[in-house]
């Protein structure tokens, strides 16, 4: 069982939902993010999800377009976050996920990259343009080593779509909240999705809802639909309006409302 | 090259069912988009054995496309070649390119599926117009991306697309061209998936696109075997196309692929050349990756970060290729070649003053190829050349090369 499985096993013990916040990695430098991962953790954060960054982020918004050229100019690579998590490990032991395209990760060797990422402690990957459907020698090889190969869903997905992601994902399911990109606003009818509550219904993957969530008022409200909450543009944004010294602090006292928020239920 | 053929390409059964070319292709898009490429699939193998959809399609290239297109011996490039030259004239398509095809096929097919608006990416401008254009006809909203760059070496088509009633949208991220304003016509889709129909230009793009492209555009290779044999008694030697995403060139070089004696090349943009890395030729200096959901060959960094690319001509402009293309390269069945900038204006400015026609800069990458390699091909062959598009909208671009202000 990784991080992230056994995470969400304490939750459900207590009854808890998980705040999941995303920042990208690199952004604006990895030593920055480093700092700011151990700053999100004393902020109650319980699962770390890190953007890799990539130059055509076809499912993002302007924020996270932006963070990821600040990234990509500052010189992450996949290599090198790895490097960095290896590094964080050795003083915390918070799940992180790492979330990005599939370009970078099939030019590292899919293979090659879950044996590191495994042996720099990262306990999951959701690759955004890989659905199930091509993604079955991926999956196998996350599976091997442990990692959990998480997959998203959208109000868009209709049940056949949804048993088949329940089947084959792993670590838990990552709910988007819109038909829509990151940092879009999040939508009214979140309650009434069709998609949703299809997949409250079954029971073999814990479900997290991201996208549009943007104040610790939302949060709350969507953490009564689902297991965990993700919470990224509204941090990613900080960075860039703050910069490098305040923005530390900035984004650890929203994470903090964030955490009370998402962590005042169950 | 020949080493790697190691499919039976005949009988031709690609794509499969998943849309996968041997290892090219497939479905990479977030989960958003996977619903509306089902239903896109189902609605395009509904129309394709649907004999009054057929009949419109043919209908609508006849009289409003103008199709067929003649296939025009050109007799003063023969006499400087010493082949005989054969040019496919795309050019004299409604609109002025062969994009036209492609969205008049897609457009009656939006209709069918009852989207009232469309929206489509474009490099030249050429896939932009011919979609405002249907758009303009069947009466639909029109929404076009378009890179900041672009919108400014092509403006005379982004005038065009605006008179057609089309909302033209600059695209300021990355390298604000055509892979761009791919990425952010996505992001729209993403977000209005349930109510926009998404017209893409070019054999690429995540399946059914390419399947549906190439289909849309191998008229123009179903014509140009028939009036081959008719004015000529037999098929080619050879057949030359440029390649962007490779719309025109699949659309030439479909219906021969089973004539093993037909030789194909695909002519990629070489920008300042290959050694330079300033080009876009995705096969000649690229390797497999996936971009814009599919699985093909790619410009990019060692980690697998899309670099840059460069061509003088807007519709070439692209680090990737249709997936069918990259297969038909590794199955070695088409050969890629690339020629410069500096190539590809000698052989605009040959066809210009040879037989008065002003080719697109980008049909003029065939041309330049032809120019350079005809002494290599073996003496008199026949040659047939898909002149893709018509140059109006490059003066611009030629202008200023020649550094001369309009
Ligand atoms: C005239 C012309 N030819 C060729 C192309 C390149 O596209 P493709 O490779 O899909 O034919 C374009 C694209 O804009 C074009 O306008």
């Amino acid at each position: 069982m990784n991080r992230i499985e056994t995470k969400f096993k304490d939750l459900k013990h207590q009854s808890g939902k998980a705040f999941v916040s995303f920042i990208t990695a690199g952004d604006p430098n990895l030593a920055t993010t480093e700092r700011l991962m151990h700053r999100l953790e004393s902020a109650g954060v319980d699962i770390l999800e890190l953007g890799v960054p990539f130059s055509d982020p076809m499912a993002d918004g302007p924020v996270i377009q932006r963070s990821s050229e600040r990234a990509l100019k500052a010189g992450a690579s996949l290599k090198k976050i790895i490097a960095m998590v290896k590094k964080f490990r050795r003083s915390s032991q918070l799940p992180i996920l790492l979330m990005g395209y599939l370009n970078p990760i099939l030019a590292y060797g899919f293979e090659d990259y879950f044996r590191d990422a495994a042996a720099a402690g990262i306990d999951g990957t959701l690759i955004v343009d890989l659905p199930p459907e091509e993604g079955e020698a991926i999956r196998r090889s996350a599976h091997s080593h442990g990692v959990s190969l998480i997959y998203l869903l959208a109000p868009t997905s209709d049940d056949e779509r949804i048993g088949l992601v329940a089947k084959q994902g792993a670590g838990f399911i990552y709910y988007v909240s819109l038909t829509g990109i990151t940092g879009a606003k999040i939508a009214a009818d979140l309650s009434s999705q069709r998609a949703l509550k299809t997949l409250r219904r079954q029971r073999t993957l814990p479900i997290c809802v991201g996208f549009g969530v943007k104040t610790p008022a939302q949060a709350k409200k969507v953490a009564t639909l689902a297991d965990g909450v993700v919470v990224g543009s509204a941090l990613v944004e900080l960075i860039e309006t703050h910069g490098v010294k305040n923005g530390l602090t900035a984004v650890e006292s929203l994470a903090k409302r964030f955490s009370r928020a998402i962590h005042s239920l169950g | 090259m020949k080493k790697s053929q190691h499919r039976s390409l005949s009988p031709y059964r690609f794509p499969d069912k998943k849309g996968h070319f041997g290892e090219f292709g497939g479905r990479y898009v977030a989960e958003t988009l996977m619903p509306a490429l089902k239903e896109l699939e189902a609605a395009y193998q509904k129309i394709k054995g649907d004999a009054s959809f057929r009949k419109e399609f043919q209908s609508y290239a006849a009289d409003y496309v103008g199709r067929p297109t003649p296939l025009y011996f050109a007799s003063r490039l023969s006499e400087a070649t010493g082949h005989r030259v054969y040019l496919k004239r795309e050019d004299l398509c409604h609109t002025g390119a062969h994009k036209v095809n492609n969205t008049l096929g897609q457009i009656l097919m939006a209709l069918r599926m009852k989207k009232k608006r469309v929206i489509a990416e474009t490099g030249a401008g050429q896939h932009g117009v011919a979609t405002a254009t249907m758009c303009a006809r069947f009466g639909l909203e029109c929404e076009v991306f378009m890179g900041d760059e672009d919108i400014r070496r092509q403006s005379l088509n982004v005038f065009r697309m605006k008179l057609l009633g089309a909302k033209v949208t600059g695209v300021s991220s990355g390298s604000a061209t055509l892979k761009d304003a791919m990425n952010e016509a996505l992001r729209d889709w993403i977000t209005r998936v349930q109510d926009t129909y998404y017209c893409i230009g070019t054999v690429a793009g995540p399946h059914p696109y390419p399947l549906m492209v190439r289909d849309f555009q191998s008229v123009i290779g179903k014509e140009a075997r028939k009036q081959v044999q008719k004015q000529t008694g037999r098929l080619p030697d050879y057949l030359m196309a440029c390649v962007g995403g490779g719309s025109n060139a699949l659309g030439l070089f479909f219906p021969f692929l089973q004539d093993k004696r037909v030789k194909i090349i695909g002519v990629e943009a070489g920008g300042d050349g290959l050694s330079s890395g300033r080009h876009a030729a995705a096969i000649g200096g690229g390797k497999p990756g996936v971009l814009h959901g599919q699985k093909s060959y790619l410009l990019q960094d060692p980690d697998g970060q899309i670099i840059p690319t460069h061509s003088i001509s807007a519709g070439l402009d692209y680090p990737g290729v249709g997936p069918e293309l990259s297969f038909l390269h590794q199955a070695g069945r088409i050969d890629f070649v690339s020629v410069t900038d500096k190539e590809a204006m000698a052989g605009f400015d040959w066809l210009t003053r040879l037989e008065g026609i002003i080719p697109a800069l980008e049909s003029a990458h065939a041309l330049g190829f032809l120019k350079k390699s005809a002494k290599k091909l073996k003496k008199n062959s026949i040659i047939v050349i898909n002149l893709s598009g018509r140059g109006d909208k490059d003066m611009g671009t030629v202008a200023d090369y020649h550094g001369v202000s309009l």
